[in-house]
C-alpha cells in the first residue's frame, strides 16, 4: 500500500471511453454463459430474471476493469497496475522498447480510441517483456507511439519526451513535431483483385462450415425439417452427377474468391509502409480493424518476397521483412499485400536502400540439380499409380483408379521443371539471396552481417554426385536460409562470401582443382 | 576450395552406445510385430515368417553398420575462432559457429550415456536453426570443452544476434 501513496501522482487511468468498450466486450465474452443462464431460468419461468442478473454482472465486471487499471510512463520505465483482487504490476524498461503497436477495432475507432501494444522484441512466448494500454485516445496512443520508438531508436535527439524526463505527469506530452515520412509503398486499390487468389477465404469457410454443422449437430436440428433447404438439395441431387459436382465446385470456388476478396479488403485498406527518419519502417493498414505496426531497422536483416502458385499466375507477390523478434506469425513483418510483382521487388529495393540484391540475376544450381528434382518428384508421384495397382491387384478395386494416378507422373514432371527454374542464388552487395520452391516460391535476400553460422548439408545420394545444401543460419526471419544442390566447391565459396573466414579456416586445397563448370546463366 | 574434416574424433564408446541405442529401437519393433501379429492382426501373424526375418536381417545391418559408419563420421573441432562439428551417416552435416555468436553451451547425459562415461555437448547461438551438437564425447572431454567455451563466451560476451 505504501508503494501506492509514493506514486500515486504519476499514475493515471486509461481513457474514460473504456467504459463504454469493457461492458461490451465482457457481455460479448460471457454470451454463452448468458444464454446459458437464460436456457437454464426457462424452467422456472425466470429466465429473463437470470439472463439479467447475468448480464448485470458482466457489465459491473467490464466497469471495474477500468477502474482498476492504471499505468504510469516514467522516465525509464513504463509500469501497468490491473486486476480487482488479483493484483498485478507489470513493467518495460523504456530503452528495450523495440515495438509499439496500435491497433484499434471497430468498437475502438467509433469512440476514437486505440490499444497500444508495447513489446520488448526479447522474448516472443513469455509474458514478461510486453504490456497493453487498451485504450487510450487514438491522438494520445499515436503520441506515445512516437515518442517510445523514436526515443528508443536513439538515433537523433528525441523531440517530445527528453525534454521532460522528470515530469512524467503531464500527459498527453506534446506531440513531437511531424518529421518527414518517407512513403515506400501505398495500397493501390486495383491490387483487389489479387485477393481471390490468396486463398485466405478457404480458411474462413472451414471455420464456418465447422461452426454451422457443430451448431446444427448440437441443437438437433435437421436441415431436411426445412422445405426450401429440401429442395434445393434435392434439386441439386436430382441432376446427373457431372452436374451436380460440376455445381458444387462453382459454389465452392466462387465462396472461397468472394470471402478471400473480402478478406483482402478487410486486412489491407489503406495500406501504407512508409520509413520514418528514426530508423523505423511503420506499417499501417485495416479497414475496420486498423492496425500500426512498426519494424526497426537495425533489427531489419533482409526481406523475402514470396510468390505462392496462384499469386505467380496472375503475376503477383507479397512482400515480407526478414527481422530478428518477430516471427511471420502474427502478421507483423508483412511489408506488402500481395500486389504486382514489379511492385513488390520495388518495395523490397527500397527496404533495403539497394536495388541490386532485389533484382540481381541469380545463378542457377546445373544440371545435376535439375536432375536431382526430377528424381525426387517422379518417385514421390510413382507412389499414387503403384498403390492404385496394389489396389487393383490386392483389394480388387477397379484398375481405372491405378490408371487415373498415373496422371502424377506428369504433374510430378511439371513440379520438378518449375522447382528446377526457381532454384538460384548469389551474392550482392554483402545480401545471400536465395531462391526456390514452387507451390509457394521465395526469394529472400540476407545481410550477411546477420549470418550466425554456415551449415553444409549432404545426403548420401548428394555426396554421389558431388552437392551440396547450404544453410546460412540467422536469428532473424525463419532462422536459416539454404542454397540447396549446388556443387560442393560452389557451396563453400558462397559461405566464404556470406561470412567471411569462417570456412576458410578449415579449408584445404581443392583435391580436384577443376575451375567451377556450372555456366552463370540469366533465370527468365 | 574444399573442407578438411573437423581435427579431434569422439570417444570410440560411442560406437557401443549408438549400437545399443538403436538395437533397443529394433527390440521394440519386434515385440509390436510379435504381439499384434500374434493377437490382434492376423494378417501379420500370417506374414511373420517372412516380415521377422527381413526385420531381424534389417536390425542386425542397422545395429553392425550404422555405428561404425557413425564413429568414421562424427568429429568436432573448436579453435580460437569458431566451433566445427561433422555427424551424421546416410545423410551428414558440417556446421560452423564463430565463438563470437556462442550463446549457451550444455552438457547432456541421459541414463544410456552415463553408463559408457559419454555426454552430448550442444552449443546453440541466437539462430533456432543453428544449435551444433557433438554426440558421445567422452565425459571428461565434455566438460573441459565445455568450461573451454562457457569461458571464451562470456568473454566475446556481446547480444549475439
Amino acid at each position: 500500500m505504501s508503494a501506492d501513496a509514493v506514486d500515486t501522482a504519476g499514475w493515471q487511468r486509461l481513457s474514460p471511453r473504456m467504459l463504454l468498450i469493457h461492458p461490451v466486450n465482457e457481455l460479448i465474452r460471457l454470451a454463452p454463459a448468458l444464454l446459458g443462464l437464460f436456457i437454464a431460468g426457462i424452467g422456472s419461468g425466470q429466465g429473463v430474471i437470470f439472463a439479467a442478473g447475468g448480464a448485470a454482472l458482466a457489465v459491473a465486471l467490464g466497469l471495474t476493469r477500468w477502474f482498476t487499471t492504471t499505468y504510469w510512463i516514467g522516465p525509464d520505465q513504463i509500469q501497468l497496475r490491473s486486476g480487482l483482487l488479483k493484483r498485478e504490476l507489470r513493467s518495460v524498461s523504456r530503452d528495450r522498447v523495440r515495438t509499439v503497436d496500435v491497433t484499434a477495432n471497430l468498437m475502438h475507432r467509433i469512440l476514437g480510441v486505440a490499444k497500444v501494444d508495447i513489446g520488448t522484441g526479447r522474448n516472443d512466448r513469455g509474458r514478461d517483456g510486453s504490456l497493453a494500454l487498451n485504450g487510450l485516445e487514438a491522438g494520445d496512443a499515436a503520441a506515445l507511439r512516437a515518442t517510445l520508438l523514436h526515443r528508443a531508436a536513439a538515433a537523433q535527439p528525441a523531440p517530445a519526451v527528453a525534454s521532460e524526463p522528470g515530469a512524467p505527469t503531464t500527459w498527453p506530452p506534446p506531440a513531437p513535431p511531424a518529421e518527414p515520412e518517407d512513403e515506400l509503398a501505398r495500397l493501390d486499390p486495383r491490387w483487389i483483385r489479387y485477393g481471390p487468389f490468396t486463398l485466405s477465404g478457404l480458411v474462413t469457410i472451414g471455420v464456418v462450415a465447422a461452426v454451422i454443422a457443430r451448431i446444427v449437430s448440437e441443437a438437433h436440428i435437421d436441415p431436411e425439417d426445412y422445405g426450401p433447404f429440401r429442395e434445393g438439395v434435392r434439386t441439386v441431387t436430382d441432376m446427373p452427377l457431372g452436374v451436380t459436382i460440376l455445381i458444387a465446385v462453382v459454389v465452392v470456388l466462387a465462396l472461397v474468391a468472394l470471402l478471400s476478396t473480402i478478406g483482402y479488403v478487410l486486412a489491407y485498406w489503406d495500406f501504407r509502409l512508409t520509413r520514418h527518419p528514426g530508423g523505423t519502417l511503420h506499417v499501417v493498414r485495416g479497414l475496420l480493424t486498423t492496425r500500426a505496426t512498426s519494424i526497426e531497422e537495425r533489427r531489419l536483416h533482409g526481406v523475402t518476397v514470396t510468390r505462392p502458385f496462384l499469386l505467380r499466375l496472375v503475376g503477383a507477390a507479397r512482400c515480407s521483412a526478414i527481422a530478428t523478434g518477430l516471427r511471420g506469425a502474427r502478421g507483423g513483418s508483412l511489408l506488402l499485400p500481395p500486389a504486382p510483382v514489379a511492385q513488390a521487388d520495388r518495395v523490397a529495393a527500397a527496404v533495403l536502400a539497394d536495388p541490386a540484391p532485389a533484382t540481381a540475376a541469380l545463378r542457377r544450381h546445373g544440371p545435376r540439380a535439375r536432375q536431382r528434382r526430377y528424381t525426387r518428384a517422379l518417385a514421390g508421384a510413382a507412389l499414387a499409380p503403384i498403390l492404385g495397382a496394389v489396389a487393383w491387384l490386392a483389394l480388387d478395386w477397379s484398375a481405372l483408379v491405378a490408371l487415373i494416378a498415373l496422371v502424377a507422373l506428369p504433374v510430378g514432371a511439371l513440379l520438378a521443371a518449375d522447382r528446377y527454374r526457381a532454384l538460384g542464388h548469389a551474392v550482392v552487395d554483402d545480401h545471400l539471396v536465395t531462391r526456390a520452391g514452387s507451390i509457394v516460391q521465395r526469394r529472400s535476400a540476407l545481410a550477411t552481417g546477420g549470418v550466425i553460422g554456415i551449415t553444409i548439408r549432404r545426403s548420401f545420394f548428394q555426396r554421389r554426385v558431388g552437392l551440396a545444401t547450404l544453410e546460412a543460419t540467422t536469428a532473424a526471419g525463419v532462422q536459416h536460409y539454404a542454397v540447396r544442390d549446388v556443387e560442393h566447391g560452389q557451396a563453400l565459396d558462397v559461405a566464404e562470401q556470406v561470412a567471411p573466414g569462417l570456412v576458410s579456416a578449415f579449408a584445404v586445397p581443392s583435391r580436384r582443382g577443376l575451375a567451377d563448370p556450372l555456366p552463370e546463366l540469366r533465370h527468365p | 576450395m574444399d573442407l578438411r574434416p573437423p581435427s579431434e574424433r569422439v570417444s570410440p564408446r560411442a560406437k557401443r552406445y549408438w549400437a545399443l541405442r538403436a538395437a533397443a529401437g529394433w527390440i521394440v519393433v519386434v515385440a509390436l510385430e510379435l504381439v499384434l501379429g500374434l493377437t490382434a492382426w492376423p494378417w501379420l501373424g500370417d506374414a511373420l515368417p517372412v516380415v521377422l526375418p527381413v526385420t531381424v536381417v534389417a536390425a542386425l545391418a542397422h545395429v553392425i553398420v550404422m555405428p561404425r559408419w557413425r564413429f568414421h563420421v562424427h568429429r568436432w573441432e573448436s579453435t580460437d575462432t569458431a566451433v566445427y562439428t561433422q555427424s551424421g551417416w546416410f545423410d551428414q552435416e558440417r556446421r560452423i559457429a564463430p565463438l563470437s555468436r556462442i550463446q549457451t553451451v550444455d552438457t547432456e547425459r541421459g541414463p544410456l550415456e552415463q553408463i559408457f562415461a559419454l555426454a552430448t555437448v550442444t552449443v546453440t547461438t541466437a539462430s533456432a536453426a543453428g544449435p551444433l551438437k557433438i554426440h558421445g564425447l567422452d565425459a571428461d572431454v565434455a566438460q573441459e570443452l565445455v568450461d573451454r567455451l562457457t569461458k571464451v563466451a562470456a568473454a566475446a560476451r556481446d547480444d549475439a544476434t
